[in-house]
């Protein structure tokens, strides 16, 4: 009998030996959101970049916190005013052993804005640019004007391959034919609303994942993901609910991690309407909009408790915003702090600027875009009405939201007069939220596309528009960062907090946050 | 028959022209998918090519034609999201609803015939009555809490059963399904059940009301009295008159389940046409709301159909016929 027992004993353990030979790691993820495609081209929305960021790498990489770092191209950097260089690393092969080369690159950046049926393409960070391959190592990208975010804009264009990538059509990608980069992972199986498999690449020119197979499984119901991890059903999932992160926390066999996100959720004021539909008088009257004056934007402002915010609707899981990104950031300001709650200064401020009796307001925002978007509108409208606006709340979802939010008053203007919204700075840095929240509505250069509160100052236009002209790393980010405390003292707009993510993984695994919200297995670290 | 089938068709047509109205309409009033598209980094130029892409600059009348052009080809236009043939990815999704409402429906009648037969013929024991208070709960507990609970208990707890997704699948007769592997048949067994407990229940009494009421009838009493077994009173007579309503039910439940299984589908992230339909509604997917709709139709007409068939054989005294033309 005892014989026996050895027997199996030894036999188990070659066995074991034998697996940690092949070294076979293989792991789960439940994603909160799906990509809608393999084409790394159709489709610019978060889940998409994320996932083509396995398969196909960029020119620059950006890192966890979005700072920039050499992916494909190992130096960049302007040779004049209107010119940016670019050396590309020599000795990478795509997943099916072709050499990659400059003519990849030219033949991406033609195929990125150019995506039969696209949703939303890649035209916005491709234009302007011209391509043009010196040798089979250095492109040179050429602009009309001086482009100090040449970096910014290369890094979310993913390099795909000039023999099957650049012809191949959307299915083929999502069929795996075209779906040759030269990431780390190389695609294996992709089933709509299913599961993507990854497996490793094994001649990957930069540092080795640990986990040699990737399946990730689209599940989007919260409950049902904490669910699946629980239930060992998955190894890590994405997108935990506010509401169960605390009994996760109580739970010893599972590892939450948590970072702040490059998204800020703010108020937009209408600034731009001497009649605003939203508002009215203390007893309903017409008023002329008293969302005009600063003194009253800034008394919305300290009547906000930030904190409250944080710790009651949020449960902790978010940080006060004073400004449009996280510390740490390019181009934030170093001097701007939350503003502090102080509800008798507000009320004060409202009297002086001739509404001691208040006035009607309606907060309108999404309910189903940010976390906890709803309550986060209902906890503004309370505070607002204890320092005298008598604050009403409508949320919507957000496929009716945002198209009126944007142009859904009869002129095509923005509707509302006083809304929730948030903007994740996908360059991962300051020039993102200005360009689009801050500066002034021109359509015809592109700016302010997203303003719709429509504040309008030529002064911080200029200083925008400056900093988007000038080179220098330090100059320009002094530059944003003066245009951002210039908002702020404007009360342009009004942030209340950066959103925070959470990851939850079993134990032993742990998840390095990313700001820009991507759920990326290459994170996920054993401890 | 076949006239009354082809007259059934052309009706089908006319409801389904009926419905691409109101259903084209309808989705063209809400929101703007415009918004729900373009990423946020988009200026304004972006965001009017985009619209002019989607035709949706155009006015709503020439959208519609267009619609209407395209459906006559058989093309129901492109998802806004996936860029692809709505029909096509529904047909995609297909397969993994109709495993999921076969087996619901198998399930029904698996345990709702013989529990609500047991509870007709004795409706005073202990178990019937069990059985009945069972059966309201199992109408009014909501779907998704059910989902949650199940998923808590058989696949957290016990770890009997996975949580979520569908499985392995194997190709039968050139279809892919999960009900061929064992992984595949473990996956779909929580959804199913969540999905089939309303109808359990309700075929739990409707049988059970039918059973009540024909075993008191003359024809019961008379083959008692012409000496049948109890056996062949029950499964051959009396089933066969209590079937009907049932088999009516089960055959409109059975649109349901296809339809508009959404909410068992979204917890057990099961990738079928309710998950796809959700998902396109929640995107402002216009094209796939329109088509799904369209398809849906379609199939509570067919399913109609098979059930005035079924009629027919069930009780010869049905004729297949039209009223009134």
């Amino acid at each position: 009998m005892k014989h026996v027992t050895t027997a199996f004993a030894v036999a188990a353990s070659v066995l074991a030996l034998g697996a940690g030979a092949a070294t076979a790691e293989k792991i789960t993820i439940g994603l909160a959101s799906e990509p809608t495609s393999i084409d790394p081209h159709f489709h610019n929305l978060g889940p998409n970049n994320a996932l083509s960021v396995h398969i196909f790498d960029r020119l620059i990489a950006q890192d966890d916190k979005q700072r920039l770092s050499p992916g494909l191209a190992v130096s960049w950097k302007p040779i004049d005013d209107l010119t940016w260089e670019f050396k590309l690393r020599e000795g990478v092969k795509f997943h099916d052993g072709t050499d990659f080369n400059a003519d990849d690159v030219i033949c991406t950046f033609e195929r990125a804005p150019n995506v039969p049926n696209s949703p939303s393409g890649y035209g916005t960070y491709t234009k302007g640019k011209t391509l043009e391959k010196i040798d089979d190592y250095t492109v040179h990208f050429k602009t009309a004007e001086p482009y100090p975010l040449m970096g910014n804009d290369v890094s979310t264009i993913p390099i795909i391959s000039d023999s099957v990538g650049c012809g191949g059509t959307t299915e083929e990608f999502n069929a795996g034919t075209a779906a040759v980069g030269t990431g780390p992972y190389k695609f294996v199986d992709y089933k709509p609303g299913e599961s993507i498999t990854l497996a490793i690449n094994q001649d990957y020119w930069g540092e080795k994942p640990i986990w040699t197979e990737v399946e990730y499984r689209p599940i989007k119901s919260g409950p049902s993901r904490v669910a699946a991890l629980l239930a060992g059903d998955v190894d890590m999932i994405s997108g935990v609910p506010t509401t169960d992160i605390a009994t996760l926390e109580a739970n010893d066999d599972i590892q939450l991690s948590q970072g702040v996100s490059n998204r800020v959720i703010y108020l937009h004021l209408d600034q731009f309407r001497e009649n605003s539909p939203f508002v009215k008088g203390p007893n309903g009257e017409d008023i002329k909009n008293p969302l005009l004056d600063q003194r009253v934007r800034k008394a919305i402002s300290m009547a906000i408790n930030r904190d409250a915010i944080v710790d009651r609707v949020m449960e902790g899981v978010a940080i006060s915003a004073g400004q449009l990104l996280p510390d740490g950031f390019f181009g934030v300001s170093e001097k701007l702090q939350p503003v502090a709650y102080d509800p008798e200064g507000a009320k004060a401020l409202m009297a002086e600027a001739g509404y001691p009796d208040g006035f009607q307001l309606t907060i309108h925002g999404p309910n189903d875009r940010y976390i906890n978007d709803a309550k986060i509108a209902e906890a503004i409208g309370q505070m607002l009405t204890r320092v005298g606006i008598q604050t009403a709340v409508e949320t919507m979802p957000r496929s009716v939201y945002f198209g009126r939010a944007s142009s859904g008053s009869p002129e095509g203007l923005p509707e509302f007069s006083f809304i929730l919204v948030g903007w994740g700075a996908g360059s991962g840095e300051a020039s993102s939220p200005l360009k689009s929240l801050i500066h002034s509505y021109d359509k015809d250069a592109g700016f302010g596309s997203s303003n719709r509160g429509r504040h309008s100052d030529p002064v911080i236009d200029a200083k925008i528009e400056e900093a988007l002209r000038t080179v220098d790393d330090d100059k320009r980010q002094a530059l944003l960062a003066e245009a951002t405390e210039m908002a702020i003292e404007n009360v342009a707009i009004i942030p209340t907090h950066f959103q925070v993510n959470t990851w939850a993984a079993k134990k032993g695994l742990r998840y390095i946050p990313r700001t820009d919200e991507y759920t990326l297995v290459m994170g996920v670290v054993k401890e | 028959m076949t006239v009354f089938a082809i007259r059934r068709m052309l009706q089908a047509l006319i409801v389904v022209f009926l419905m691409s109205v109101i259903v084209f309409f309808g989705v063209n009033v809400i929101g703007d998918p415009v918004y729900m598209l373009v990423s946020p980094d988009a200026d304004q130029a972006d965001i009017e090519a985009a619209i002019q892409r989607l035709g949706l600059d155009r006015p709503i009348l020439e959208q519609y034609w267009l619609f209407l052009k395209g459906a006559a080809q058989g093309d129901l236009g492109n998802s806004f999201i996936f860029g692809e043939p709505a029909l096509r990815l529904i047909l995609h999704h297909m397969p993994a609803t109709m495993e999921l409402a076969l087996t619901s429906l198998f399930l029904s009648i698996l345990l709702g015939i013989p529990l609500g037969l047991y509870a007709g013929l004795y409706p005073e024991s202990r178990v019937s009555k069990t059985i009945m208070a069972s059966s309201i709960l199992g109408f009014s507990l909501p779907t998704f809490w059910v989902g949650l609970m199940l998923i808590m208990i058989f696949a957290v707890q016990l770890g009997w059963l996975p949580s979520t997704g569908r499985g392995d699948t194997a190709v039968v007769l050139g279809i892919e399904t999960s009900l061929a592997t064992w992984d595949g048949l473990s996956h779909v067994f929580l959804p199913a059940l969540n999905l089939a407990l309303t109808n359990i229940s309700l075929t739990i009494r409707l049988t059970r009301a039918g059973v009540r009421e024909a075993m008191s009838q003359d024809y019961v009493k008379f083959a008692r009295a012409k000496g049948l077994s109890i056996r062949r009173i029950i499964f051959v007579h009396v089933m066969k008159n209590i079937l009907i309503p049932v088999v009516t039910v089960l055959g409109l439940e059975f649109g349901s389940l296809i339809a508009f299984s959404v909410v068992t589908e979204s917890i057990f992230a099961w990738p079928g046409m309710g998950k796809l339909l959700i998902d396109a509604i929640l995107q402002l997917d216009r094209p796939v709301v329109v088509a799904y709709l369209m398809i849906i139709v379609l199939f509570f007409v067919l399913i109609n159909l098979v059930v005035d068939i079924l009629y027919s054989i069930l009780d010869p005294r049905v004729r297949l016929q039209d009223q009134g033309s």
